[in-house]
């Protein structure tokens, strides 16, 4: 018979058992979300982890892994463990293939967030993502030497405006440090969200680093040695030595030759990695994880599919004398298959239309949550090219998956003929 | 209208796949357009098995197969399954209904299966009248009508059934055992209204209504009614006991439930 009045019989047959069916939709939409879910946080924790850098041509440090070298420079996690000395980082910047360079001094903190000092270009000249470049929310960039500016992050966390004054503390980590205390900085901006560490960092003039420790020595206050802080600019705040260097060249084809040059630096031991292709290692390694995370929603959803075949089955005993009726009626057993291939087809895919419509809807009202509380990043939208996909996949594994209740039904109503023998 | 016989059967030999031997031998059989026939025989005779091979369901391993002038035997099972939906009413003990549907629906049905047997169905009426009809006929007032057919008690829905065997004068009527679910009194009631329904009593004034008493004798319905009691047989044209045509022993008949 022709198919149209067959699938309209099929549908009101399903609607029929709605409650044992509408569980199993339930399961496959919530798999199918979790699904999606699961690979748009991978994507984007991905892109903004393969993007915290962009436009900067080569990193530059002491000599070390190049995975610590990106951690500590562009993550600011960890120490590194010697440090650049300034004349390098002038050499180098005066190279003739360098646009520019932005010197990077670490290892000060403020309540958990590190501290970063540099010059104002890094303003200008830092990018991440496609290019964006940074913007100040409010505020602007420092000007005098105990001025600051915080990320987004922090500003939201500690509840920062432009005005405000904080104390530095002497290392990273957050027990028992060592205060600056008596030289307060002064925020005087706030920038916008990036998605990167920038949001989780407080940036100082290159000389504020300097002179926070004029009265230090190996790590610690000298005792009776204070320089109150209106005195510090009678010193020379020029930095020793710096963290790392972030590098732009002129021309990007130069950027072999400027890592030869960098990492067969006479002067001191150092190291140069293009931060694109460290960052794509990096999230290699840490990348078990998401294959891990992957693998498991990929067996929720084998899960889903299997309780959806397993309540088709077990219903096909009950609708024995519905399909007997069918074929007497005229339906062959081709007819009978397509029926209940195409229920099992119709619960998949309304189940996983219903499960990205969720995720659609789910990421746009908790994406925010999500990003301030979990720090996890939720783009709202409906499908990527790469969601897509799955989403395909799941509906042809659905499609697969019926063939199983179809084939059985065919069998058995070839087996039955008009008097099922229950 | 054709005036071949309803059925007729020739050297039929059936045998259930995975059995020895054989459950129908049956050399011949004829039973004329129009005829009602009574096919009686105990439990697991192979009535059933006999009325799926009409059906064009089961398929014979020897002989031939004629049912409305077709050549089963020689036809696709899908050419079978349209035959089967467009010229044959099919009847059973129950549960003949799908219980999701309503009354009106189940007796629809026939009709989106099969477009010749709307097209005859609604040849004097709009569809639903005559379904509507049928049902009035069959004694099942309006209020049932929409009701859904798991509502409805064993003796309307064997009516709503019948209705449904009817619609779009198909010229086959099966019945297995259509009335075991039914108390002794409803039984007789429910042969006396499908027997006037197929045409073969009572029903002259109905047709002389509409004017066509020329009709009458092709409007029949051949009816092959099963059952294995015997005391139903008395207003049918001609009563068959399987046991005496079908030649295949029945080692286990006897005692083999229905
Ligand atoms: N689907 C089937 N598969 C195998 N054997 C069957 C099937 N249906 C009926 N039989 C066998 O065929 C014989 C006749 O059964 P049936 O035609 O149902 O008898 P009746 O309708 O007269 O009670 C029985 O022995 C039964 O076991
Ligand atoms: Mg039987």
């Amino acid at each position: 018979m022709s198919p149209i009045p067959l699938l309209r019989l099929a549908a009101r047959s399903a609607w029929a058992r709605r409650l044992t069916l509408g569980v199993t939709l339930v399961a496959i939409m919530l798999s199918t979300a979790l699904l999606l879910c699961v690979e748009r946080v991978r994507a984007d924790a991905r892109q903004s982890f393969t993007q915290s850098v962009s436009g900067v041509d080569l990193v530059v440090g002491a000599r070390t892994g190049s995975v610590q070298l990106m951690l500590y420079a562009v993550f600011h996690a960890g120490a590194a463990t010697n440090n650049v000395d300034w004349k390098s980082f002038e050499i180098l910047s005066a190279h003739p293939a360098v646009e520019w360079a932005l010197p990077l001094s670490l290892g000060d903190s403020h309540r958990g967030f590190a501290v970063l000092g540099t010059t104002p270009a890094y303003f200008e000249r830092f990018s991440y993502g496609e290019h964006q470049s940074l913007k100040f929310r409010s505020g602007e960039s420092f000007a005098k030497v105990f001025d600051a500016v915080v990320g987004s992050e922090v500003a939201a966390k500690l509840g920062y405006k432009v005005g405000d004054a904080i104390t530095l503390s002497h290392g990273m980590g957050s027990a028992n440090l060592l205060e600056h205390g008596d030289k307060p900085f002064q925020v005087v901006g706030i920038l916008e969200v990036t998605g990167t560490p920038v949001d989780r960092t407080i940036h100082v003039g290159l000389e504020a680093i300097t002179a926070l420790h004029l009265d230090w020595v190996a790590g610690a206050p000298v005792k009776g040695l204070s320089i109150p802080q209106d005195f510090v600019s009678k010193f020379d705040l020029k930095p020793k030595e710096i963290t790392a260097a972030l590098i732009g060249l002129k021309r990007r084809s130069d950027v072999f030759r400027m890592q030869r040059f960098v990492n067969e630096f006479r002067g001191e031991p150092l190291l140069a990695v293009m931060p694109g292709v460290a960052l794509d290692e990096l999230w290699q390694t840490i990348g078990l994880v998401e294959r891990t995370l992957f693998a498991v929603s990929v067996l929720v959803i084998i899960v889903g599919l299997a309780g959806l075949v397993a309540t088709m089955l077990a219903s096909l005993n009950e609708r024995r004398r519905e399909l007997a009726i069918l074929r007497a009626l005229g339906a062959g057993p081709g007819d009978i298959f397509i029926m209940l291939a195409a229920e099992g087809l119709l619960v998949t895919t309304l189940g996983a239309v219903l499960g990205a419509a969720m995720l659609a809807i789910v990421s746009t009202i908790f994406a925010p949550w999500l990003l301030e509380h979990l720090g996890v990043l939720l783009t709202p939208r409906l499908l990527s090219l790469s969601e897509l996909y799955l989403f395909g996949g799941v509906i042809i594994t659905g499609m697969l998956a019926s063939l199983v209740p179809g084939w059985r039904a065919w069998r058995m109503s070839l087996a039955d003929g008009l008097t099922p023998r229950t | 209208m054709s005036v071949s016989p309803a059925i007729v059967l020739d050297g039929l030999q059936f045998r259930w796949p995975g059995q020895s031997a054989l459950c129908l031998d049956i050399p011949r059989l004829e039973i004329a357009a129009g005829e009602a026939v009574f096919l009686h025989g105990p439990s697991g005779s192979g009535k059933s098995t006999l009325l799926g091979i009409l059906g064009g369901v089961a398929v014979p391993q020897a002989g031939r197969v004629n049912v409305l002038g077709n050549e089963l035997t020689a036809m696709s099972s899908r050419a079978r399954d349209r035959l089967r939906a467009a010229h044959i009413g099919f009847l059973f003990q129950q549960f003949n209904l799908l219980p999701w549907l309503s009354a009106i629906d189940n007796v629809l049905l026939p009709c989106t299966f099969s477009v010749e047997r709307k097209a005859r169905a609604s040849r004097r009426h709009s569809l639903r009248d005559e379904a509507e009809r049928l049902l009035t006929q069959l004694d099942l007032t309006m209020s049932h009508w929409l009701k859904p057919a798991a509502e409805l008690s064993v003796g309307q829905q064997q009516r709503v059934a019948a209705a449904r065997a009817l619609i779009g004068r198909p010229e086959l009527v099966i019945a297995d055992e259509p009335t075991s679910a039914l108390d002794a009194e409803r039984q007789q009631i429910f042969i006396d209204l499908l027997l006037r329904e197929v045409g073969q009593r009572s029903s002259v004034g109905d047709v002389a209504l509409h004017g066509e008493i020329s009709a009458l004798r092709s409007a029949r319905t051949a009816l092959v009614f099963v059952s294995h009691d015997q005391r139903l047989a008395s207003h049918f044209d001609r009563t068959i006991d399987l046991r005496t045509i079908n030649l295949a022993v029945q080692a286990d008949a006897a005692t083999e439930p229905a």
